[in-house]
């Protein structure tokens, strides 16, 4: 029962020349256990407002926002977060910066040092325990991100943008690693992304949101994910009905963005 | 020994160096591109030749070379200036270095100062027409003296036998100097005195005489001779006076009128005093000016322009090594001493430098009693007394014993801790740092400890809380910008001249730049690395601990580098200040004995120091931050 609930999100940000700014309006929606929910949208659109509020590192101006039956008040360990570039904690290393964590909950060392083998051994970062973060590549970055967020075991997992700086090649693997951990653990995930591939090929249920006031547009229910657990990626990429609907939501975003442009020239 | 070898090293040295650069540039080909900065990597070689150039730069402008290659040549340099010195005035008589004779400079001052105090006086309306007149009419006079001086038919026969007297005398000078006979053989006592004195005499360097002025070569006493016999002309020209009777009248006509004047007038008619004072000194100087008629000097001129030639040409080798050894300056008699006059005079001679470093270093001589850098013993219970405060004694329960009526006292428990705290007991004892060198470094040492402890987390919850960094934030932009120093006096008075003030004077710098480097940090940590360390769940001080601090440690150790260059050279400047002991204490000394040696052994100890500390620090930002702008 530990579904993520939002009711009547808004979200107004007042800038210092005394705009207001409508970054969420009545954002309503209902997230299941075990759902993985990609948000697509132009930029400015409030998908990342939308993720801090979840994280609870915003609080809305009203509305409320539920999971499992408790609102969300603040920043808790059973949210746990996936920044874009990582957000590793350099002075440590790989292996301390997944067992960031646990070690923060005074978790006994000896079965901290198992468990952050055997994440590390899942994200493919088997042998890399003792090297400096930053020495890694950028998708090594974000494996070892992952790695830190899963081993606290929270009930959601917010990813904000994850793969957004990598490579393709990179990014194509991570994609599979996503899906591999949401099968394996089955834990609720929302990914906030820019790319409409990727927002198809990861999302059981993908959220398109519009700017001015950031809104849910339009929503969609893809069988993409569930048949990316067993099929290739890039199979799925070629499908017929794959491809139509990628073109479906890019025309729809290139007609926002040019409603943006329009507003802002007139 | 050593500087000449010295010497020889660095012409190898760089001779090699640029031959072994010559060879490489051939080889050359991976980095053949200019602008490519592979270029500058690598170059020892270029080191060597840079610090040698650095090296003998320093040998050849202390003139410490001329110094190894020869040792005397100081002393012969100082009896040809002994020369030099003697024959000054009688040089300056004739347009040799000069552009006119003497006597027509004189007359020509004299003419104009003459009328311009007539011109002065007439125009004056708060003096008298009587006293104008009388006063002017003196002037005329003193003008009207000139010619008596200046008329060969007025020049005296016994001047003009003096002056040809004198003139043979250079002239046998100038004959016998290029020969053998001169000097003539010294007499037995003479030489006694002369070989007395060479016994005696030290060594060219820094050994409280900076010349030996004793010839030491035979060229050298012929330049000591000749300024000796030139010494006794020029004093014997000077005191003729070319006062013929009629000058003689006249002058003592002048003079009575003057009297006459001064006399009628009060003390309170200061101008008509102050202008009969002027009128007489003017007369004076003509008076004693060696005044001569055009031709009468014209023999003289010439003996002593041929004496300088013929010493010019004489001093041969002497001359050589002054030109070449001598760079920037040269040596130059005064009285009986001779002194360095030039580069040699400021900057040491790096012989007599090291001697001097290896002699400050023995702890029982090291610097007005205080060694360099030394330890000794030290009671473990004194550094406990000095730690431990006393009131530690003071704030335990009871009281402090009160003797008996046996005349007793028996230590109680709050006595004994007393004891401890005042450091009266006996322990065993361990060496213990001491020196000026220790002290300077003891209180930079210090002084960054109290700032980076205060100031780091200050400085982090300034970069983090509103309040702080409103509340504090007047305190330490009101006394930051203002140089360190201009606090020294108001911390040296508050808090003494000895260590707590320089202490607290370094913790001011240090603090501020602690503050600012630490809140810059704090505040600069990216908002991700929080939000994920929130929701890793971590509280507020695991992510303090954990995650700002960590980020903020480049910033901080940075800030401390800084603080160490500001705090090294605000100590230096404040132990100039005042105080008793440290590096810059020593400076200061040595300036006013003017040490140049010791003044610079200071700069290179300041500079190794600064060096030694930037080094750690540089080592421990590696060791501690190996991800620092890898992030």
């Amino acid at each position: 029962m530990s579904d993520l609930v939002s009711q009547d999100l808004n979200m107004i940000f007042k800038s210092p020349k005394g705009e207001t700014v409508h970054a969420l309006k009545d954002v309503t929606f209902k997230l299941k256990k075990g759902e993985l929910l990609t948000v697509l949208g132009p930029s400015g659109c409030g998908k990342t407002t939308l993720l801090n509020i979840t994280a609870g590192f915003l609080k809305p101006t009203s509305g409320i926002i539920t999971l499992g039956g408790n609102e969300i008040n603040g920043p808790g360990v059973e949210r746990g977060m996936v920044f874009q570039q990582g957000a590793l904690f350099e002075w440590l290393t790989v292996a301390q910066n997944v067992n960031f964590g646990l070690r923060m909950k005074k978790v006994d060392p000896a079965t901290t040092e198992k468990k952050v083998d055997e994440w590390l051994d899942i994200v493919g970062l088997k042998g890399f325990g003792n090297t400096p973060t930053y020495q890694l590549s950028g998708g090594m970055q974000q494996r070892v991100a992952l790695a830190r967020c899963l081993i606290n075991d929270p009930e959601l997992i917010l990813m904000d943008e994850p793969l957004g700086a990598l490579d393709a090649l990179t990014r194509e693997k991570m994609q599979s690693l996503v899906l591999k951990i949401w099968k394996e653990t089955g834990k609720t995930i929302i990914l906030i992304t820019h790319s409409v591939e990727e927002a198809l090929l990861l999302g059981e249920r993908v959220y398109v949101m519009a700017p001015r006031p950031g809104r849910i547009h339009k929503e969609y229910n893809l069988p993409f994910a569930l048949r990316g657990l067993n099929q290739d990626l890039r199979e799925i990429k070629n499908d017929k009905e794959f491809v139509s609907k990628r073109e479906e939501i890019l025309s729809m975003i290139w007609d926002m963005e040019e409603e943006i442009m329009g507003k802002e020239t007139g | 020994m050593i500087i000449s070898s010295l010497t020889f090293l660095i012409i190898f040295a760089v001779i090699g160096a640029i031959l072994y650069g010559q060879r490489l540039i051939k080889t050359e080909k991976s980095d053949a591109v200019f602008g490519n900065p592979e270029r500058s990597k690598g170059g020892i070689h270029w080191v060597i030749v840079g610090s040698s150039f650095l090296l003998f730069l320093w040998l050849y402008y202390s003139w410490d070379i001329a110094k190894a290659f020869y040792p005397k040549s100081a002393n012969e340099i100082c009896q040809v200036a002994k020369v030099r010195e003697s024959m000054l005035s009688l040089k300056y008589l004739f347009p040799i270095d000069e552009r006119q004779h003497k006597s027509t400079a004189i007359i020509h001052r004299e003419n104009e100062n003459i009328q311009n105090y007539i011109t002065e006086i007439s125009s004056n309306p708060n003096l008298s027409e009587v006293d104008k007149d009388a006063y002017i009419n003196i002037l005329e006079k003193i003008k009207l003296s000139i010619p008596y001086l200046t008329d060969e038919k007025y020049l005296e026969f016994e001047t003009k036998k003096i002056i040809d007297k004198l003139t043979n005398r250079i002239n046998n000078l100038t004959n016998v100097f290029p020969t053998n006979n001169f000097p003539p053989a010294l007499t037995l006592d003479e030489e006694k005195i002369l070989n007395e004195g060479l016994s005696k005499q030290l060594g060219w360097g820094a050994t409280g005489m900076e010349i030996p002025p004793l010839p030491e070569t035979k060229l050298g006493l012929k330049y000591h001779k000749a300024a000796e016999e030139l010494t006794l002309i020029s004093d014997e020209f000077f005191q003729i006076r070319n006062h013929n009777p009629q000058y003689k009248l006249l002058t003592n006509d002048i003079k009575s009128d003057i009297k006459n004047h001064r006399d009628k007038l009060n003390d309170n008619q200061e101008l008509e005093i102050t202008l009969l004072k002027e009128i007489n000194k003017l007369n004076k100087r003509i008076q004693f000016a060696s005044i001569f008629p055009p031709t009468t000097l014209v023999q003289f001129e010439q003996a002593v322009r041929n004496f300088d030639n013929i010493q010019k040409i004489e001093q041969g080798s002497i001359a050589t090594k002054d030109a070449l050894l001598f760079p920037g300056g040269t040596i130059v008699s005064s009285g009986p001493t001779c002194a360095e006059d030039g580069p040699g005079r400021w900057l040491p001679k790096p012989s007599d430098t090291f001697r001097i470093f290896a002699d400050m270093l023995k702890p029982s001589v090291g610097f007005k009693f205080v060694p360099l850098l030394w330890y000794e013993m030290m009671g473990v219970n004194k550094i406990v007394g000095f730690i431990l405060p006393d009131w530690i004694a003071d704030i335990i329960p009871g009281k402090y014993p009160i003797h008996s009526s046996d005349g007793q006292v028996k230590p109680n428990f709050k006595s004994k801790i007393l004891d401890i705290v005042t450091g009266n007991f006996e322990a065993f004892k361990i060496p213990v740092p001491i020196g000026h060198i220790w002290d300077s470094f003891l209180r930079v040492f210090l002084g960054l400890v109290f700032g980076i402890i205060l100031g780091v987390p200050l400085g982090i919850f300034m970069g983090l809380n509103r309040f702080a960094k409103g509340f504090f934030d007047p305190l330490v932009e009101l006394y930051r910008p203002v140089p360190p120093l201009a606090w020294a006096p108001l911390v040296i008075t508050v808090f003494g001249i000895d260590n707590v003030g320089k202490i607290f004077l370094l913790f001011m710098v240090s603090l501020s730049i602690m503050i600012i480097s630490a809140r810059a940090g704090a505040s600069g940590t990216q908002l991700s690395k929080i939000h994920a360390a929130h929701s890793l769940g971590a509280s507020r001080w695991q992510i303090l601990r954990e995650v700002i601090f960590p980020n903020s440690l480049p910033e901080i150790l940075t800030g401390i580098r800084v603080a160490v260059g500001m705090c090294w050279g605000t100590l230096v400047a404040a132990e100039f200040l005042a105080g008793t002991t440290g590096i810059g204490f020593v400076e200061n000394v040595a300036r006013k004995y003017m040490q140049y040696e010791v003044i610079w052994i200071t700069i290179f100890v300041m500079g190794m120091l600064g060096l030694l500390f930037d080094i750690t620090i540089r080592k421990i930002i590696d060791k501690t931050i190996p991800w620092r702008g890898k992030g």
